[in-house]
C-alpha cells in the first residue's frame, strides 16, 4: 500500500455529509443556513465541524439572511457556503443576484425536492435546472454542477468552491434528494490529492487597486476587508472603483465582462461523462440520479443489441454545447430523461438544432425514473 | 474645523440627497463620532442597504459595503463573526430595518452581536418618492396613502429593547452634538448598538403633508424631550412627546465572543480527547 493510498479514507457517507466534509478539505471556514429539507444534514454536519476547524456556523433567521451572511463574511477573505432546498433556493435569489454584480465567490447547495411551492419536502426532483440558471433577475451568468454519486458529490463540492474563488462567481451544487440522502461507500482524496484554486488577489498597492477593474481573464483581483484596500461594493452598476455609475458606456462594460469572465472560463468549468458512445446510435443525456437510471438502461440495451450510450454533464450551467452537438451528428435519436416535465431537454433541442430527434423520458411523481422506463423508450426508437 | 474630508471619498461628490435632507448631517455626526473614539479607517467595515440614507456607505472612504434592500444586518452579521477585529457600523433606514429587514432587525438584536447601527428615521420611503413606511404617523398623507394613513406606526427603539439589543439610543438630526455623544456611545458598546435619528425628508414627506422644512426642524425640537429631562416631568408634561438620550443599556453576553469561547471549548475537548 502506497503512502498515498494510506492517507486515504474509507468511509460510508450520506450525499448530504459528504458535500459538508468536503467544503471543510475545500476550506470553507463559514456557514450559514436555515433548516430545509432535504437539506439540514449539510448544516447540522457543519455545526459540529466548522468550530473544530476554526470556522464558524451560524443558524440566520431565514433562507435570506443565510445568503446575506455568507456574502459578508466572503468579503472578509473567508471561504463560504449556505445550503438549502426548492422553497428556500427562490429566497435566496435576490442575494445571489447581488453576489454575480459585487463578483462575490460563494457556494450554494440545493438540494431538490419536488415544487412549486412546499411541494414535496423529502421526495426528489430535478425541476431546479432552470432556477439555477435564471432564477435571479436579470442577464446574467451562471454556474451549476449536478452530481450523481456520494464521492461525485464530495469532489463537485470542492470544484464548486474552486470555480466560486476562481472566477468571483455564485456556484450552484445541485444535488436531487436520492444523492443527498444515499449512502454509498466512499474513498475520500488523501489531502495532497486535492486541487484547490484560490480567488485572485491583488499585487499593486492600494491606491493603485481597482476592485472591478478588466483583467486578460475578465476577473479583477479581489482584496479582503480590513487589510488596506478600502474600497466600495454594491448592487449598483459600479466603476473600475467600485463607486455607483449610471451611464451607458459603464453599465454595458460591467454586463459584458462578467458574461465574458465566464466565457473565457468555460473551458475549465465544463466537465462531462460518456459511456460507452463510441458506437452508439442512440444518445442519451442525462443527470444526477436519472443519469444513473440510464447507464443500467443502456446495460440492458446493449444486452438486447441495441448501441445505446450516455453523455451525463457535471456542469449543467454553462452547458455543454460542443459535446451535444457532436453527439447530435454521431446518433439517430437522443433521449432525455429528467425528473421534471422539461428542463434540460431545452438545452439540448437548442445545440441538437434539428439534427436528429429529440425525446423526453419524465417523471414529476416524486419518484426516481426505473431504468425500464429508459429502456422501454431505447427499444421504441432502436 | 473638523477636518471632513480626510472621510470622504471627494469624487462622489455632489450627493444624491436633496437640500434640507437630515441625511448629511447625520453623516458629518457619524464622522465626528468615529474620530473621537480614535477609529483607523481600515479597521472600520460599514455596511447598508437600499434607500436615501444608505447610499452614505458611497461617500465614506471605508471598507464599504451596499447591499440588498433590507439585509444590510445579515451581511453585517457575516462581516462581524468571520472578521471580529472588524468595527462594522449599519447604516439603514426605517422602511430597510422596520419593514423589509425587520426580522433580520430583531434576530440580530435578539443575539447581542456587536454592530453599530444607525437607523435613519424619516417616517416615508423618501426613493421611491414618497409611499408609506411602517414609521409613517397615523393620519399623514403619503403617495399610497393619499386620504391619510390608517396604520399605526413602530416604535423603534420599543422593538429593539425587546428583542434584547444592549445599548438603544435615539437622537435627531436636529440635535447633533447630542448625535455625536450617542453615536460615539453606540460604537464603544460591546454588543447590539441602536442609534435611531429622527430625521427628515422635506421632499417626500414634508410636502404632501403640508410641512415646510423649518417646521419639520421645529418638530424635532420641539417634540423631544431628553430621557434626564424627562425622569423630572409629569406624565402630563410628557404627553406627546419623544424621548432622546441612551434609552437602554444592558451588560448582556455578545454572540462573537460566546462563539470564539465556543470554539475554544470545542478544540479543548477534542485536544483533550487525542
Amino acid at each position: 500500500m502506497s503512502t498515498q493510498t494510506k492517507s486515504r479514507q474509507v468511509k460510508l457517507l450520506q450525499g448530504n455529509e459528504a458535500c459538508a466534509e468536503a467544503a471543510i478539505a475545500a476550506g470553507c471556514r463559514f456557514f450559514a443556513g436555515y433548516p430545509i429539507s432535504p437539506s439540514s444534514e449539510i448544516a447540522e454536519h457543519l455545526s459540529v465541524r466548522l468550530p473544530q476547524v476554526g470556522g464558524r456556523f451560524i443558524q440566520m433567521e431565514d433562507e435570506i439572511a443565510a445568503m446575506g451572511a455568507i456574502l459578508g463574511a466572503a468579503m472578509t477573505g473567508a471561504k463560504v457556503m449556505t445550503a438549502t432546498s426548492g422553497p428556500g433556493y427562490s429566497l435566496k435569489q435576490e442575494n445571489i443576484g447581488y453576489a454575480v454584480m459585487a463578483e462575490i465567490p460563494c457556494v450554494i447547495v440545493d438540494v431538490m425536492r419536488g415544487g412549486p411551492s412546499t411541494g414535496l419536502p423529502t421526495s426528489p426532483a430535478q425541476s431546479d435546472v432552470m432556477q439555477a440558471r435564471w432564477g435571479t433577475h436579470g442577464d446574467h451568468p451562471a454556474v451549476a454542477l449536478a452530481p450523481a454519486s456520494v464521492r461525485e458529490v464530495y469532489d463537485e463540492t470542492i470544484r464548486a468552491f474552486n470555480i466560486a474563488e476562481r472566477f468571483r462567481i455564485p456556484v450552484t451544487l445541485l444535488v436531487d434528494e436520492i444523492i443527498a440522502h444515499m449512502r454509498e461507500r466512499v474513498e475520500l482524496p488523501a489531502k495532497g490529492e486535492i486541487a484547490l484554486w484560490e480567488r485572485p488577489r491583488p499585487t499593486v498597492p492600494p491606491d493603485q487597486y481597482l476592485p472591478f477593474g478588466d483583467t486578460p481573464t475578465g476577473v479583477p483581483p479581489m482584496a479582503n476587508f480590513g487589510e488596506g484596500y478600502r474600497y466600495h461594493v454594491t448592487g449598483l452598476y459600479h466603476d473600475p472603483r467600485g463607486l455607483p455609475k449610471d451611464s451607458p458606456e459603464v453599465v454595458d462594460t460591467v454586463m459584458r465582462r462578467l458574461m465574458r469572465k465566464i466565457e473565457l472560463g468555460t473551458p475549465d468549468i465544463l466537465k462531462h461523462e460518456e459511456v460507452l458512445l463510441d458506437d452508439a446510435a442512440l444518445g442519451i443525456v442525462a443527470y444526477g440520479s436519472s443519469a444513473r437510471s440510464a447507464k443500467a438502461a443502456i446495460r440492458m440495451a446493449r444486452a438486447r443489441g441495441i448501441k445505446a450510450g450516455l453523455m451525463r454533464p457535471l456542469t449543467i450551467w454553462p452547458f455543454i454545447e460542443g459535446p451535444v452537438a457532436d453527439l447530435a451528428k454521431q446518433v439517430r435519436h437522443i433521449i432525455v430523461p429528467e425528473m421534471n416535465l422539461g428542463q434540460l431537454v431545452l438545452e439540448v433541442e437548442r445545440v441538437v438544432r434539428g439534427r436528429c430527434p429529440v425525446h423526453r423520458v419524465n417523471r414529476v411523481s416524486g419518484e426516481p425514473i426505473p431504468p425500464d422506463e429508459i429502456l422501454a423508450k431505447i427499444e421504441e426508437l432502436a | 474645523m473638523f477636518d471632513y474630508e480626510k472621510y470622504l471619498r471627494l469624487e462622489m461628490f455632489p450627493h444624491i440627497w436633496c437640500p434640507g435632507c437630515g441625511d448629511g448631517i447625520v453623516m458629518k455626526s457619524l464622522l465626528r463620532a468615529i474620530d473621537r473614539v480614535g477609529l483607523q479607517k481600515d479597521e472600520i467595515c460599514m455596511v447598508s442597504g437600499i434607500g436615501c440614507s444608505s447610499r452614505l456607505t458611497g461617500y465614506v472612504d471605508f471598507n464599504t459595503l451596499h447591499t440588498t434592500h433590507g439585509r444590510p444586518l445579515a451581511f453585517a452579521t457575516g462581516v462581524k463573526l468571520a472578521k471580529p477585529s472588524l468595527n462594522v457600523i449599519v447604516i439603514t433606514g426605517d422602511g430597510d430595518a422596520l419593514a423589509i429587514g425587520g426580522n433580520h432587525f430583531i434576530h440580530a438584536a435578539r443575539r447581542n452581536i456587536d454592530l453599530t447601527v444607525l437607523l435613519f428615521n424619516n417616517a416615508t420611503y423618501g426613493m421611491t418618492g414618497g409611499q408609506l413606511a411602517p414609521t409613517t404617523p397615523t393620519g399623514k398623507v403619503a403617495t399610497t396613502a393619499r386620504q391619510g394613513s390608517i396604520d399605526p406606526p413602530f416604535d423603534a427603539c420599543k422593538l429593539a429593547i425587546a428583542a434584547g439589543a444592549s445599548y438603544v439610543a435615539r437622537g435627531t438630526s436636529y440635535h447633533s452634538q447630542q448625535l455625536d455623544r450617542l453615536i460615539e456611545g453606540g460604537i464603544k458598546h460591546k454588543g447590539f448598538a441602536l442609534i435611531e435619528i429622527l430625521e427628515n425628508c422635506n421632499t417626500y414627506y414634508g410636502r404632501p403633508n403640508k410641512i415646510s422644512l423649518l417646521e419639520l426642524l421645529q418638530w424635532e425640537k420641539d417634540n423631544t424631550v431628553n430621557v434626564k429631562a424627562a425622569e423630572r416631568m409629569t406624565p402630563e408634561q410628557l404627553q406627546g412627546k419623544i424621548i432622546t438620550g441612551v434609552l437602554h443599556q444592558a451588560d448582556r453576553p455578545e454572540y462573537v465572543a460566546l462563539y470564539e469561547e465556543h470554539i475554544a471549548r470545542v478544540r479543548a475537548k477534542a485536544t483533550a480527547a487525542a
